[in-house]
């Protein structure tokens, strides 16, 4: 299923190729223009980042990503002069650039959180889903084909019905608000789509592997451990995957039953607030930080993204 | 590492011990991988899904626990049906679902057929064209209203530059009429790359030797296209529809973001308005009724629809 399997033997003509690429080019650069801007926002000052008409030549700063970090409460260059030495480069910038911080930011503790809740959520549903993929996959399971379908139906109701009852679920086990919380709701959500990923995976894993392994003299565990395990690794890679950006990306549950300590990135960055109004370079900023991590997994990734962006329905 | 404990344990321990770990039966190895699954599941989703069963019934809210919870029958299902503002809300969804997916399907089949004639370089501008679904709804949304600002944003200044209407005029965000069309743009510019990349997948299942033959007939490039190209690539299209329709008629986040359902109440879709009457108003019972209606409405046209796409592909 990769993107680039070779196929045309109609080869369309040379002209028609070139008009082709030049709509699709133009295309892709229109459609990165915004995130581009974004990019270009976070190195600018905020009167830069709200000048008319918009500014493209600018003198970069780095006010925003000090605005984002800072833990200390809206300091002026006179404050940090009265701190004595910096402390630290953030300190310095300011000096240096005479700049005005609005402080204190949460944006480090909130985007830990998503990295805590994301890769723990990814790992127990990736674990879960390996199990019931490989228990679906490989045993005669009474009512299999109900089972999996009541599993993909779990993702089709809103987020908002499901978090009412979460909600009230929550509030009564003590777990609103916090970090497990949020890793048991996201696996719950992600360990639909990998239960249907892997069994894809594992589908295709020869059941003679095994069948061998057992002859061997492995128990069933065994066989599993040792011949269906390593065979599903880029399988098992791939699902966490996107297991992860779905964690990393949620916004509504987080924004209905997190609050505080463990809210995540998502519904924290739209609420940074410089001085009078939102304190554009510092959004930013943050959004720019929080979109790496998922950009450079797009790049490594995209020949996966199929399969798991169809749920495993479009099948070779 | 499992396996070397399982084969010490299985070397050190006495005969009976060894033969009933090998011995498990495959019925209960097979419950023993699939139970914890299907446990969490009943926890997180059915367990909660029944309680909004039941609280649909009653008139009770979340933020006065302590309040005697009165049965109430299908009183909150008969009063959501007969609610003015619900039926609006269901129509600005479906306003919002029809043009997001004609729009999507439209670009998105486009881009892929291009793709598919292999100009120098498409797979990395395929990549790049990918890049905005793989971004928090959420941030996308907050980073739009910086961009639909119309004294300072980078979208107003363009119709400006173009079209030559004042920016200051360019009020995406706050004018009626234009604030649903702010959220379809975002949406299509998000989501339009996932549409592609399945409508791509279709593409490239096409079996050469079928244009092959219709080379050899001489069939004109619109003859083939009209009876090859799009035909084949129909299951993989509607499949795009279905996904990209039970998304979007649960869209939340973006609007949340963009117009937080104004101005006025224009974009309020199905969520908005279960987000202010569950969290906002606390109309528990209430909500949990139109959350249950929503689901159904949900699973109902998802099943008629993938009942029409397996009509498709047998074809």
């Amino acid at each position: 299923m990769s993107l680039t399997t070779a196929h045309s033997v109609v080869a369309p003509s040379a002209n028609s190729k070139r008009i082709a690429g030049a709509i699709v080019v133009g295309y892709a650069l229109v459609s990165i223009v915004p995130l581009l801007w974004i990019f270009a926002t976070s190195f600018k000052t905020p009167p830069d980042s709200i000048a008319y008409p918009p500014k493209i030549v600018f003198q970069p700063s780095i006010e925003g990503y000090c605005n984002l970090f800072t833990t200390r409460t809206r300091q002026t260059p006179e404050y940090i002069n009265s701190l004595g030495p910096a402390t630290g480069f953030c300190d310095e910038t300011v000096r240096k650039r005479n700049m005005v911080i609005a402080g204190p930011s949460n944006f480090l503790p909130r985007f830990v959180n998503s990295l805590i809740i994301a890769f723990g959520s990814t790992f127990c549903a990736v674990f879960l889903g390996t199990l019931s993929a490989y228990g679906f996959s490989r045993f005669k399971v009474p009512l299999a084909d109900d089972l999996l379908f009541f599993i993909l139906s779990t993702r089709m109701m809103p987020p908002i019905a499901v978090a009412i009852p979460i909600y009230l679920m929550y509030r009564e086990l003590g777990l609103s608000d916090t970090a497990l919380g949020m890793i048991l709701l996201y696996t719950a959500v992600n360990v639909s789509l990998a239960v249907w990923l892997l069994k894809g995976f594992i589908d295709e894993i020869p059941r003679e592997y095994e069948e061998a392994a057992m002859i061997d003299g492995y128990t069933r565990l065994q066989a599993f451990w040792r011949t269906v395990l390593p065979q599903a690794t880029t399988g098992i890679a791939a699902t966490a995957i996107f297991c992860l950006i779905f964690a990393w990306n949620e916004y509504a549950f987080a924004a209905l039953l997190t609050s505080g300590t463990a809210q995540t990135a998502p519904p924290f960055i739209p609420t940074i607030i410089g001085e009078g109004g939102q304190d554009w370079p510092a959004v930013a900023a943050g959004t720019t930080i929080f979109l790496v991590p998922i950009l450079v997994f797009t790049i490594l990734l995209r020949k996966q993204l199929l399969r798991g962006i169809t749920f495993g329905a479009v099948r070779k | 590492m499992l396996n070397r404990t399982a084969d010490n344990v299985a070397r050190a321990t006495p005969e009976p011990l060894a033969r009933r770990i090998r011995g498990i039966s495959d019925k209960g190895l097979a419950w023993l991988f699939i139970s914890p699954t299907i446990l969490l599941l009943l926890a997180i989703n059915i367990f909660p899904l029944f309680w909004a069963i039941y609280l649909s019934f009653t008139n009770y809210r979340a933020n006065r626990p302590n309040e005697v919870v009165k049965n109430l029958g299908l009183a909150n299902y008969r009063r959501i049906l007969g609610d003015q503002d619900i039926w609006i809300a269901m129509q600005t969804t479906a306003h919002f679902v029809f043009w997001t997916i004609l729009l999507q399907t439209v670009i998105g089949f486009t881009l892929a057929w291009l793709i598919d004639r292999k100009f120098r370089g498409h797979a990395f501008w395929t990549t790049i064209i990918l890049v905005p679904m793989m971004l928090s709804p959420a941030v996308v949304g907050n980073f739009w209203r910086f961009l639909y600002e119309p004294q300072i944003g980078l979208f107003a200044y363009a119709v400006s530059f173009v079209t030559g209407i004042p920016p200051t005029n360019v009020q995406m965000l706050s004018n009626v009429e234009l604030a649903p069309w702010a959220i379809i743009i975002v949406d299509t510019w998000m989501w339009t790359p996932y549409v592609m990349l399945i409508c791509l997948a279709g593409l490239r299942s096409i079996p050469e030797y079928i244009y092959e033959a219709a080379e050899v007939d001489r069939a004109s490039n619109w003859r083939q296209f009209w009876s090859i190209t799009l035909p084949m690539a129909l299951p993989f299209i509607m499949l795009a529809v279905l996904f990209r329709g039970i998304e979007n008629f649960k869209m939340f986040d973006m609007v949340n973001l963009l117009t937080g359902g104004g101005p006025g109440s224009t974009t309020e879709v199905a969520s908005i308005t279960l987000k202010r009457q569950a969290f906002e108003s606390w109309r528990t019972g209430y909500s949990s009724a139109f959350a249950i209606i929503l689901f159904v409405a949900v699973f109902g046209l998802a099943n008629i629809y993938v009942k029409a796409l397996n009509k498709v592909k047998q074809r």
